[in-house]
């Protein structure tokens, strides 16, 4: 049980930056995911924490010590792998009890602890079997076990449900968020699929180019980005981003494209008020985006015209890809709406829900206006 | 419709099958042949190729054709003159005497009738077949005697087995146990490879795991260099360092000894050895590794626990090639022990005498040389098979 601290970690292989300058802090028992793109440096960070990397510069400290210099098997922590990483040659027992005969435990503790552990995971009939034998999901589940019996101070997944089947992954989800809850221990999750990071996460952390890009609770994430990145990455389908410009005009403020013209609702002119004349990116999220027919209570509807280019019926909603004018969006409706493809219509843009990024101070990665 | 089609199927493969089997009797022919001889008894071998042991025996068609219209084609027609009576027949083991008999007048009669009397060599050979079938000379078409003789290092006229019974064997033989290890044999030969090969297999293998797991899996500076450099040593041949080594051990007198030709075959042995076992291990999944440093594994437990068992298959196959590349050696066991103690390649030259006399016992010294590779080959064969995949594909 311990925090876990990076503290401007910086990972390089030759020239190449995989972490840069990470930073934040994980707190005992919580439950962090750290999502990003593959090739983002997540799962570097982890092996960084686990020891399997050495770091360039910087600090990683567990609870209040500082393991920079300390091997991998003195940081007392576990970690499973994507590929599992099942010892081939021995048993599901064997493998399980592998750690713990490293630590000369003695063997009446080693079987108890190895059954405790099966019998949460229900692999108690798999305990002779060699890993050949067994399914992914049941490799999934000792390569679990082989890290719960260790009892860790911190417990590490990268990736472990990416060579599941969807149906299976959705389970075993499930099962790791229960585990969390029952030992409550820190724990640090790597993947690059956002529902698992929304899901099972009590905070997010997104890292893109090995850069930190937010750390916050899952709600946060997706209702105040701090990037035009996040705002992209987490949602799906994800944000629709246009090229704008703030204007004003009649003491009211305005977001210009090139195909519309919105007014921004007058409680928000303070925040945006500074930006008259700038450019912007202008974002908002596909839900966002209503049949006029059927909006919701509460909304601040701004007609929008577009073209219907695509739809996907979901069964419960509509994915419809609409063109507006040369700039195409994304919008999920209400199942009922009955549209035709290279119609004209309405949409109504919820302007009580959209997302402004400066363009002009970064226009690598656009920060959040508020 | 089908059968046609099936028929020129066939008669499409069968160039190929033809081939195949020609190709296979040529190689596997000489070998039988060689097999079989080691089986037959010194004279058969000096008098008939090993494809006429299903034949009669030597002067059956000259017996038929003299003697068979009298004494009967089994030779027992006269009963008192019983071809097959021992007693009879030593009275003219010798072609003379047989000659002799036969221009003599039998009971008033010419011997022979109208037949005309055989000449001088046909003569010899029915002598030859009498002996045989009347028991003076019986002998079995297969014996053990050339195995038996080499390996107790028997040289003479007759077999070991004989001379001993009879008593007069030569000095350095004592007609017990102890023959078999007699210098001057395979059976000695065969326990001198022993000592040779065991070690010269188990030290190089022993090594290179250590220095493969090195290579694989510890990070030190210089690695990549130092595999190249090592792998590079794999040209250096083996005969170019002969003389050097030959003066050093004589240096450190090692010469003639066991420890000399450990040394030299483990360290010809391990730059392949390393590059075989590194290929593999480092093909092994880097995660198990990394997770069982997680579990608290020292590099020594990751070694023993995990690289080793689970490089069985490369270890195996490298094993092998290693002990039949020792086993078969013959220069660098005769340049560093010589005759001192000599392995099996060195002996099987020494049961030819230089007359030429005794490659009987080739045969059979032969077989025995082989013996414990194919029964290494056939035991771990399916090893052997995945090991000549090993590091080159995965899995």
């Amino acid at each position: 049980m311990a925090s876990v601290t990076f503290d401007h970690v910086v990972k390089k292989f030759g020239d190449v930056l995989a972490v840069n300058d990470l930073s934040f802090t994980i707190d005992d028992k919580e439950f962090l995911v750290l999502v990003g793109p593959s090739g983002c440096g997540k799962t570097t960070a982890l092996r960084c924490l686990a020891g399997l990397e050495e770091i360039t510069s910087g600090t990683i400290k567990i609870g209040d010590q500082v393991v920079n210099d300390i091997p991998p098997k003195d940081r007392d922590i576990a970690m499973v792998f994507q590929s599992y990483a099942l010892y081939p040659h021995m048993t599901v027992f064997e493998n399980m009890a592998f750690g713990l005969k490293l630590r000369k435990m003695p063997k009446e503790e080693i079987q108890k602890r190895v059954d405790a552990a099966a019998k949460t995971l229900e692999i108690q009939n798999l305990l002779n079997r060699k890993p050949r034998e067994l399914s992914g999901g049941q490799r999934q589940r000792v390569a679990v076990g082989r890290a719960i019996v260790r009892e860790p101070k911190v417990f590490l997944f990268d990736e472990p449900l990416s060579n599941l089947d969807a149906k299976l992954r959705v389970q075993t989800r499930k099962e790791i968020t229960k585990l969390h809850n029952s030992l409550k221990t820190t724990f640090i999750y790597v993947t690059h699929d956002q529902v698992e990071a929304m899901t099972m996460g009590t905070r997010i952390a997104v890292i893109n180019h090995g850069v930190l890009q937010q750390v916050d609770t899952p709600q946060t994430l997706y209702d105040s980005p701090a990037n035009q990145f996040v705002a992209g990455f987490i949602g799906s389908p994800s944000m629709n981003f246009f090229q704008a410009k703030i204007s004003k005009s009649d003491g009211k403020l305005f977001v210009v494209t090139d195909s519309f013209k919105l007014e921004i609702p007058k409680e928000k002119n303070k925040v945006y008020g500074p930006y008259d004349g700038k450019k912007v990116i202008f974002g908002i999220r596909p839900e966002d985006i209503y049949n006029p027919e059927f909006p919701s209570t509460g909304i601040k509807a701004a007609p929008v015209e577009c073209k219907v280019d695509l739809l996907e019926l979901m069964g419960d909603e509509i994915y419809v890809y609409l063109m507006s004018g040369s700039h195409d969006l994304v919008a999920r409706v209400d199942p009922r709406s009955k549209y035709t493809l290279g119609s004209k219509v309405q949409m109504a843009f919820d302007m009580s829900k959209f997302h402004i990024f400066d363009i002009e101070q970064n226009p690598e990665n656009p920060i959040a206006i508020r | 419709m089908k059968t046609p089609s099936r028929f020129l199927n066939w008669l499409r493969g069968l160039p190929t099958h033809l081939i195949l089997i020609g190709l296979c009797l040529i190689w596997i022919l000489p070998s039988l042949g060689l097999f079989i001889t080691s089986f037959r008894p010194v004279q058969d071998i000096n008098e008939t190729g090993w494809w006429t042991i299903l034949a009669k025996p030597k002067g059956y068609e000259e017996f038929q054709a003299y003697c068979a219209s009298c004494h009967g084609s089994d030779g027992k027609a006269i009963s008192n003159a019983d071809l097959t009576n021992p007693e009879l027949v030593q009275n003219y083991r010798r072609s003379f005497a047989l000659l002799t008999s036969l221009n003599r007048e039998i009971d008033g009669q010419i011997h022979m009738g109208d037949t005309p009397i055989p000449d001088d060599k046909t003569t010899a050979t029915i002598a030859s077949y009498m002996r045989r079938i009347s028991g003076i000379e019986a002998r079995p078409k297969f014996t053990l005697s050339n195995y038996i003789d080499a390996i107790t290092g028997y040289r003479g006229n007759s077999t070991y087995v004989t001379d001993c019974a009879a008593g007069n064997q030569s000095v350095d033989l004592y007609c017990n146990i102890r023959d078999l290890t007699n210098p001057r044999g395979m059976g000695r030969a065969f326990i001198n490879s022993l000592l040779v090969a065991i070690p010269s297999t188990i030290l190089p293998i022993l090594f290179a795991a250590f220095a493969a797991y090195a290579f694989s899996w510890m990070d030190f500076k210089g690695r990549q260099w130092m595999f190249a450099l090592l792998v590079g040593l794999q040209v250096v041949p083996l005969q170019m360092t002969l003389i050097p080594i030959s003066r050093l051990y004589a240096q450190l007198g090692m010469n003639g000894t066991f420890w000399g030709i450990w040394l030299f075959h483990t360290g010809f042995g391990l730059p392949y050895a390393i590059y075989l076992i590194r290929n593999f291990m480092g093909s092994l999944p880097h995660e198990i590794f990394e997770s069982a440093y997680l579990d608290g594994a020292s590099h020594w437990t990751a070694f023993t626990k995990l690289a080793i068992p689970l490089s069985v298959p490369a270890l195996a196959s490298l094993g092998i090639f290693q002990f039949l590349w020792i086993w078969n050696d013959l220069l660098v066991a005769l340049v560093f022990l010589g005759g001192k103690y000599p392995v099996l390649t060195y002996q099987i030259g020494n049961m030819v005498t230089s007359l030429g006399s005794g490659w009987h016992l080739l045969t059979a010294a032969a077989f025995i040389s082989m013996a414990l590779p194919m029964i290494i080959f056939f035991a771990l064969q399916r090893y052997f098979v995945r090991g000549m995949l090993a590091g080159s594909v995965k899995g």
